[in-house]
């Protein structure tokens, strides 16, 4: 599990957007499994494994949980416009097949009072909670979660927290965290890297980044420049 | 709608449209009711029920790529010209049979569609919505300017015809458009809860989180495009061959506008809201005919064709009504009548 984290604008969203293909950097190279994913589309990278969380919950909001985690899992289904309006047969097999994945993912995460509730009525935690769900139901061999512990409180964050540790450990899946709560990254993550406008500037484990002089410096300001004035 | 104290074991039970015996019994009685209909429903109910069932297709097509996808279109009636003259050029010049006719008038309305939507689908909202409008016209003008179609004359297209029996009348043909409308609407709704109804929802209510999820927006909007104009191509063969004329002046913008309005007063996202709304707004129509002429003789300053005038503006009036008190329309009361259904006898 990696942690990004750096002050206020120092890029770790933008490399986030970078990763799934929002944004097109100028120059670099991307690698994901030994493959160029440099100028591909999000689609084509949300097919190749890559799935995310939003900072602002992004969900469609007109769905139920159940049908947002099914529709997350469109690249796993194969059925066409036709199998699907005649419904009988291999669409309804497909469909139930799914559905029995999606419920897994539903047990894990504790959403089952909120199955067929619509998300835009559910409350923050909540959401930020199927948003996650949402992200696993692609099956990712990489999970990229932006803030997933912004505007909780102390007990939401811990459960968030415990249900990403889940994730990392029981399905496996390779994390990449921003996220601001210090707390909470120095706890969860297995390494960090420091971001400061747009330029790595520390990477390592949670202990060496403590005492890093530079990250200090980044989140606290300069001392000298300080003195002098 | 279940009573209360109904409970599901298995996923499939808990997915199915209709899941208990009522249910099934229910449907089966409405049916068997709709098909027996005219042996002893009036000419006028027939031909209302006609009406309404080739304006359901054509609302079931716009219900999914705007209710749905959330795209907009306005080219709704030009799409229904397009599957009215294919199907009468089909039929009338080349000679083939209707039920032959039929799907070939709606895959070409989606394929011209397809053409006018892959520019137009680039853009959002209210430019898609200019857009749509031109294709409209766009298409209009065409029909009076080709010898193909006629020109300004129309064509006339033969009654459809099984050996000898030939659906000449509204009773004889009711049974074609009947079985046509309920297939399209099965279809319909059975596409809105696969993957292609989820996919396409996904595009309206969110299409950033949509494309990281791996759903290729261009592509299935193109796809929501195609079938709505399949939809409406349908709906014109089915018109053609039942009034056995057509003619420009049947497709207006303001049918296209009338539509939208059915979809709005019905209930955006929802197959059964298209049902409501068409009902709603046709009956409603139907009542100021009724009532114009009646106005007319204590109000003789309305003018010399009331009805015309004051359906349109009654048609307005309506749809603030509608816009102000219900935006989520017809639909949105049935769902709440549901779930109250659901847990009654208890109050919550």
């Amino acid at each position: 599990m990696l942690a990004v984290i750096g002050p206020n604008g120092a890029g770790k969203t933008s490399i986030l957007n970078c990763i799934n293909g929002f944004y097109q950097p100028q120059n670099g190279e991307m690698i994901f499994e030994d493959r160029s994913i440099y100028r591909l589309r999000p689609h084509q990278i949300a097919r190749l494994g890559i799935g995310r969380t939003f900072q602002n919950i992004e969900l469609f909001a007109g769905l139920s949980v159940l049908d947002n985690l099914m529709a997350a899992r469109h690249i796993h289904l194969k059925r066409g416009a036709l199998a699907g309006a005649f419904y009988f047969g291999p669409a309804r097999r497909e469909e139930i097949r799914h559905r029995e994945v999606v419920e897994d993912m539903i047990d894990l995460l504790e959403m089952e009072p909120y199955r067929k509730k619509v998300v835009g009525l559910l409350p923050y935690g909540v959401r930020k909670r199927v948003e996650l769900g949402r992200a696993l139901a692609l099956e990712p061999k990489l999970l990229l979660l932006d803030e997933p512990m912004a505007g909780m409180n102390l007990e939401e964050k811990e459960d968030m927290a415990r249900f990403i540790i889940d994730i990392h450990e029981l399905k496996n899946i390779p994390i990449i965290l921003v996220e601001h709560d210090m707390e909470v990254v120095m706890d969860i993550a297995e390494r960090l890297v420091v971001l400061d406008f747009g330029k790595k500037i520390a990477e390592g484990e949670p202990e060496e980044i403590r005492q890093n002089p530079l990250v200090i410096r980044a989140y606290l300001g300069d001392e000298e420049s300080v003195t002098d004035q | 709608m279940r009573p209360c104290g109904t409970f599901d074991e298995r996923y499939g039970q808990d997915m199915a449209i209709f899941r208990i015996k009522r249910h099934w019994g229910l449907l089966i009685g409405a049916l068997v009711l709709l098909y027996i209909f005219p042996l002893f429903g009036s000419y006028y109910f027939i031909s209302l029920i006609n009406h309404l069932s080739i304006t359901i297709i054509i609302v079931l097509g716009l219900q999914l790529v705007s209710g749905y996808c959330g795209q907009i279109s306005f080219g709704q009636a030009a799409f229904m010209a397009i599957g009215a003259y294919t199907s009468a050029i089909l039929t009338g010049k080349a000679g083939l049979s209707f039920f032959i006719a039929l799907p070939i008038s709606g895959i070409v309305a989606g394929l011209i569609g397809l053409g006018g939507g892959a520019p137009s689908l680039r853009i959002k909202g209210f430019y898609l919505a200019m857009a749509t409008i031109a294709i409209h016209f766009v298409v209009m003008w065409l029909i009076p300017h080709l010898e193909i179609t006629g020109k300004t004359q129309g064509l006339h297209p033969p009654a459809p015809q099984i050996g000898s029996f030939v659906f000449d009348s509204d009773e004889r043909i009711y049974y074609i458009i009947i079985t046509v409308m309920l297939l399209m609407a099965y279809g319909a709704r059975n596409m809105v809860r696969t993957r292609i109804g989820r996919a396409f929802v996904a595009i309206r209510d969110n299409d950033l989180a949509a494309e990281v999820m791996g759903i290729e927006l261009y592509r299935y909007k193109l796809l929501a495009f195609f079938i709505s104009c399949f939809y409406a191509g349908i709906a014109g063969s089915l018109w053609a061959h039942w009034i056995q004329v057509v003619h420009p002046e049947q497709f207006t913008l303001l049918h296209a506008l009338n539509y939208i309005g059915m979809l709005i007063i019905g209930g955006g996202g929802s197959i059964p809201g298209v049902f409501f709304g068409v009902i709603f707004l046709r009956l409603l129509e139907e009542g100021v005919m009724f009532a114009a002429p009646l106005l007319a003789a204590v109000f003789p300053w309305i003018g010399i064709h009331p009805a015309a005038s004051m359906s349109v503006s009654v048609f307005g009036i309506v749809l603030i009504i509608f816009l102000i008190f219900e935006p989520r329309g017809l639909a949105h009361r049935w769902e709440i009548f549901k779930s109250s259904y659901r847990l009654y006898p208890f109050s919550h």
